[in-house]
C-alpha cells in the first residue's frame, strides 16, 4: 500500500515536471509564510529580550531565541493524490531567515489539505544534513542522534522574583536511563485543513507560542526550565502541547 | 557515455586555450581552489569564498609573505604574524597584545583558522568586521596595533624591490593598493585549515580515544553537565564553534560591551563571538580579555563561576549555583577531551610558516 502510494507520487511527480515544461499556466508555486503570535499579540524577533509575555501557569518571560524546522509540506487533493512540497525548511525567527519560502515543486490548482512535519519524521530525521550541522542543529549521539525540531529559549521570573533562564528545547523523546535507547515519537503531523491553489497562492501559517505551554499541559517553567532534551516526560508534553500550536491564518 | 562527452570538452578547452593570446595565458594566475578536509565536507556546508577573490597560487604566496612581513606596520616592526603567530595557531601568548606604541589593546589576540566557514563572516570578538578582507583593513592602521595609514603603507610596497611583480603575477597589475593587499592576505588566510586533531582522526576511525577522552566527550554532549556543544560544535560540527555572539557568564557588568556596542541594542551588552575550541593547547590565555591562564580555570568558570547579568544566555544553567558543578571527575575528563581537539599537523604546517 506504501508503495503504491509511492508509486502515485512518483508519477504525480513526473506528470507535473511534464506539465511544467509545456504548460506554465496550469501548475503554480505556493508561497509559505510563517508569522507568530503570543494568544493572538504580534511576535517578532523586535520583541525578543524583554520579559513581557505571560504563560498558562502565570509566569512572566522573554523569548531570546526560536527557531523551528518544518519538513514534508504535503498538498493532498479531493482523490487523496498528494503532493508533496520536497525538502525541510529551519525557521528562524531570531534571525527573522526562511520566515518565507516558496517550494520549487509546482502544484495544479484546485482543493488540497495542507499538512507538515514540525521536526522530522524517523526516517527524515537519521540522515545527515550539512546545512544543519552547521546551523548546530544535531543532537547528541548519547540521545539517539538526528536533530533538533525546535529551540526555544528565554528568560522567567521565578518565586524568588529572580530572571531564569530556559531552554524548551523539543526532539524526539528519548529516555536514555537504561542499557538501551526508549524512544516516544514527538514529531507532530500537522494538518492545516483545507486550502484553494491558484496561480501564485499564498499561505500564511501562524504558530502561537503561548500553546506550547499551555494545553493539555499547563507548563511549570520553575520546575522545567532546562535540560528537557534528556527529559523524556518533558518531550511528550512538548509534543502535546505542540499539537494547537499552528493553524492556518490566511490564505491569498 | 559520459566520458566521452568530457573527453570532447577536454579537447575544446584546450583548443580554447590554444587561441587565446600568448600574454594572457603567461600572466593568469593559478587557481588554487580550498582542500576541503573530508569532516568538513561530509558534515558542514562549502565555505565562503568571494567571487571577486578567487584563490590563486600566486594570491596566496603574496598574501603569506604580507602576513610575515613588517613592512605593514608604522615603524617596520611588526608583522600580523607578531600577534599571529603560527605556533600558536596564529594567536599570541599574551593576554593583551602590544602594538608598535606599546599600548595593549582591550583584548585578547584572536586565533586564525577555518575562517573561511565563519559562514556569517562577522570577525573580531564583537564581529564589527564583516568579511575577512574587511577585517584586514583594520589592524593596519589601528592605533594600538600597527598604526600606519594605508597610503603610506600603498607607497612602501611600490617603492619596494619586490612587490610590484608580485602583485603583478597576483593580481595582474603593478599598481598596488590596500584593496589588493587585504585580498591577498584573506587568501592566505582561508588556506589556514585545521583539521587533523586526535578527535578528527577518531572521528575518521584512525586512532583510539582512551577512556577519559571518551568519557569527556560525553561530558561536553550531555545537557545536564557539560552541554558545551550547543555553542561549541560537537562530532557532527568540526568547526567547534557556532560562530555566534553569547553572554557566557563571565561578568555582572560589562566594561566591555561586545556586541552590544556594535549593534547599539543593550541587549547584545556582554556578548562576544564562541571562540573555536580547535588548538586550546596553544591558545592560551582564554577569554576576549585573556582573563584565564589554564583550561582548568576556563571549566571552573563554567561549573560554578557564572555570573549573572541580564544578558547570560539562557543555556547558562544554575546560575544562581555558580553552575551546574561537575564532579572532579567530569572536570578532568572534559579538559582531556578538549585536549584532543587540538591539532599538531596545523602548527607545524610549513605551508602556514614564515617564508
Ligand atoms: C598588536 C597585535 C595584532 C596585530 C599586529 C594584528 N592583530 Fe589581528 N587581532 C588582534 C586582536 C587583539 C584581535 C581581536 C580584536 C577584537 O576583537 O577587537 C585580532 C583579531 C583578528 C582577526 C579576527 C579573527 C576572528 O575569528 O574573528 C583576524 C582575521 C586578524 N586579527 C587578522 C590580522 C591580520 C591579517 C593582521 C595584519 C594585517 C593582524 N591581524 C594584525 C591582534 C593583532
Ligand atoms: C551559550 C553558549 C556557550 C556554551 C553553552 C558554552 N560556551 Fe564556551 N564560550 C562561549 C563564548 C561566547 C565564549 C567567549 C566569551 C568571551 O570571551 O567573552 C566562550 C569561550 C570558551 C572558551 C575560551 C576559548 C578561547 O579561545 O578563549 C573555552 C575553552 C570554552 N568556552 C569552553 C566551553 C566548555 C568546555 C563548555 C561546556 C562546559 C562551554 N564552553 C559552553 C559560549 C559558550
Amino acid at each position: 500500500m506504501k508503495n503504491l502510494a509511492s508509486i502515485l507520487c512518483i508519477c504525480f511527480m513526473f506528470f507535473s515536471c511534464h506539465e511544467d515544461k509545456d504548460d506554465n499556466v496550469l501548475n503554480s508555486n505556493v508561497n509559505f509564510n510563517f508569522t507568530h503570535v503570543w494568544d493572538g499579540i504580534s511576535v517578532t524577533n523586535s520583541e525578543f529580550n524583554t520579559i513581557q509575555f505571560t504563560n498558562a501557569n502565570g509566569e512572566q518571560m522573554s523569548i531570546e531565541k526560536l527557531r523551528y524546522l518544518i519538513s514534508n509540506i504535503t498538498l493532498t487533493n479531493t482523490d487523496n493524490a498528494s503532493f508533496s512540497l520536497d525538502g525541510y525548511y529551519l525557521i528562524d525567527v531570531t534571525n527573522n531567515q526562511g520566515l518565507s519560502f516558496t517550494p520549487t515543486a509546482s502544484i495544479p490548482p484546485g482543493v488540497y489539505n495542507l499538512s507538515f512535519t514540525f521536526g522530522f519524521n524517523n526516517d527524515d530525521n537519521y540522515q545527515n544534513y550539512p546545512d544543519l550541522n552547521a546551523a548546530s542543529w544535531s543532537v547528541p549521539e548519547m540521545l539517539g542522534g538526528g536533530y533538533h525540531y525546535m529551540q526555544l529559549e528565554g528568560k522567567f521570573i521565578d518565586n524568588a522574583s529572580a530572571e531564569v533562564g530556559y531552554a524548551y528545547h523539543a526532539i524526539r523523546a528519548v529516555d536514555n536511563s537504561g542499557d538501551e535507547l526508549q524512544f516516544t515519537d514527538t514529531f507532530i503531523e500537522v494538518d492545516l485543513g483545507e486550502i484553494t491553489v491558484s496561480n501564485n497562492t499564498a499561505v500564511t501559517v501562524e504558530m502561537n507560542i503561548a500553546e506550547w505551554f499551555k494545553t493539555p499541559n499547563t507548563w511549570d517553567l520553575i520546575e522545567l526550565n532546562n535540560m528537557l532534551m534528556p527529559n523524556h516526560d518533558a518531550q511528550v508534553m512538548m509534543y502535546e502541547n505542540g499539537q494547537n500550536a499552528f493553524s492556518l491564518k490566511s490564505v491569498e | 557515455m559520459k566520458t566521452r562527452l568530457l573527453h570532447i570538452s577536454f579537447i575544446l578547452s584546450l583548443v580554447a586555450c590554444k587561441s587565446e593570446p600568448i600574454e594572457n595565458y603567461v600572466d593568469a594566475p593559478t587557481e588554487s581552489p580550498l582542500q576541503i578536509p573530508t569532516l568538513f565536507s561530509e558534515n558542514i556546508i562549502d565555505p565562503v569564498i568571494p567571487i571577486n577573490n578567487p584563490q590563486t597560487e600566486e594570491g596566496i604566496a603574496l598574501g603569506k609573505k604580507l602576513f610575515f612581513d613588517p613592512i605593514l606596520s608604522g615603524n617596520n616592526t611588526q608583522a600580523c604574524a607578531d600577534c599571529h603567530a603560527p605556533e600558536n595557531a596564529f594567536t599570541d601568548i599574551n593576554q593583551f597584545s602590544d602594538g608598535i606604541n606599546g599600548v595593549l589593546g582591550p583584548r585578547n589576540s584572536m586565533p586564525l583558522f577555518n575562517l573561511a566557514w565563519n559562514y556569517d563572516e562577522k570577525f573580531f570578538w564583537d564581529g564589527r568586521a564583516f568579511s575577512l578582507e574587511n577585517q584586514a583593513l583594520e589592524p593596519v592602521v589601528h592605533i594600538n596595533e600597527m598604526n600606519s595609514t594605508w597610503p603610506e603603507v600603498e607607497a612602501k610596497l611600490q617603492e619596494h624591490s619586490e612587490y610590484p611583480e608580485l602583485f603583478q603575477q597576483a593580481f595582474q597589475t603593478l599598481t598596488i593598493d590596500s584593496t589588493l593587499v587585504v585580498k591577498a592576505i584573506a587568501q592566505f588566510e582561508r588556506t589556514l585549515i585545521s583539521s587533523n586533531s586526535k578527535f578528527d582522526k577518531y572521528l575518521l576511525g584512525e586512532t583510539d580515544l582512551t577512556p577519559e577522552e571518551l568519557e569527556g566527550f560525553n561530558v561536553f554532549m550531555d545537557e545536564e553537565r557539560g552541554d558545551c556543544f550547543h555553542c561549541h560544535g560537537s562530532d557532527k560540527n568540526p568547526l567547534w564553534t557556532d560562530n555566534i555572539f553569547h553572554n557566557n557568564g563571565l561578568d555582572e557588568t560589562f566594561t566591555d560591551l561586545g556586541l552590544g556596542a556594535v549593534t547599539g541594542d543593550p541587549a547584545d551588552n556582554g556578548k562576544f563571538k564562541s571562540p573555536s575550541l580547535r588548538n586550546l593547547s596553544f591558545t592560551a590565555p582564554y577569554m576576549h580579555d585573556g582573563r584565564f591562564e589554564t583550561l582548568d580555570q576556563v571549566i571552573n568558570h563554567y561549573s560554578e563561576g557564572l555570573k549573572n547579568s541580564s544578558t547570560i544566555d539562557p543555556l547558562m544553567k544554575k546560575v544562581s549555583q555558580g553552575g551546574v558543578g561537575l564532579t572532579n571527575d567530569d572536570k578532568a575528563a572534559l579538559k582531556a577531551f578538549l585536549l584532543t581537539l587540538s591539532d599538531y599537523e596545523f602548527i607545524s604546517n610549513p605551508n602556514f610558516t614564515n617564508p
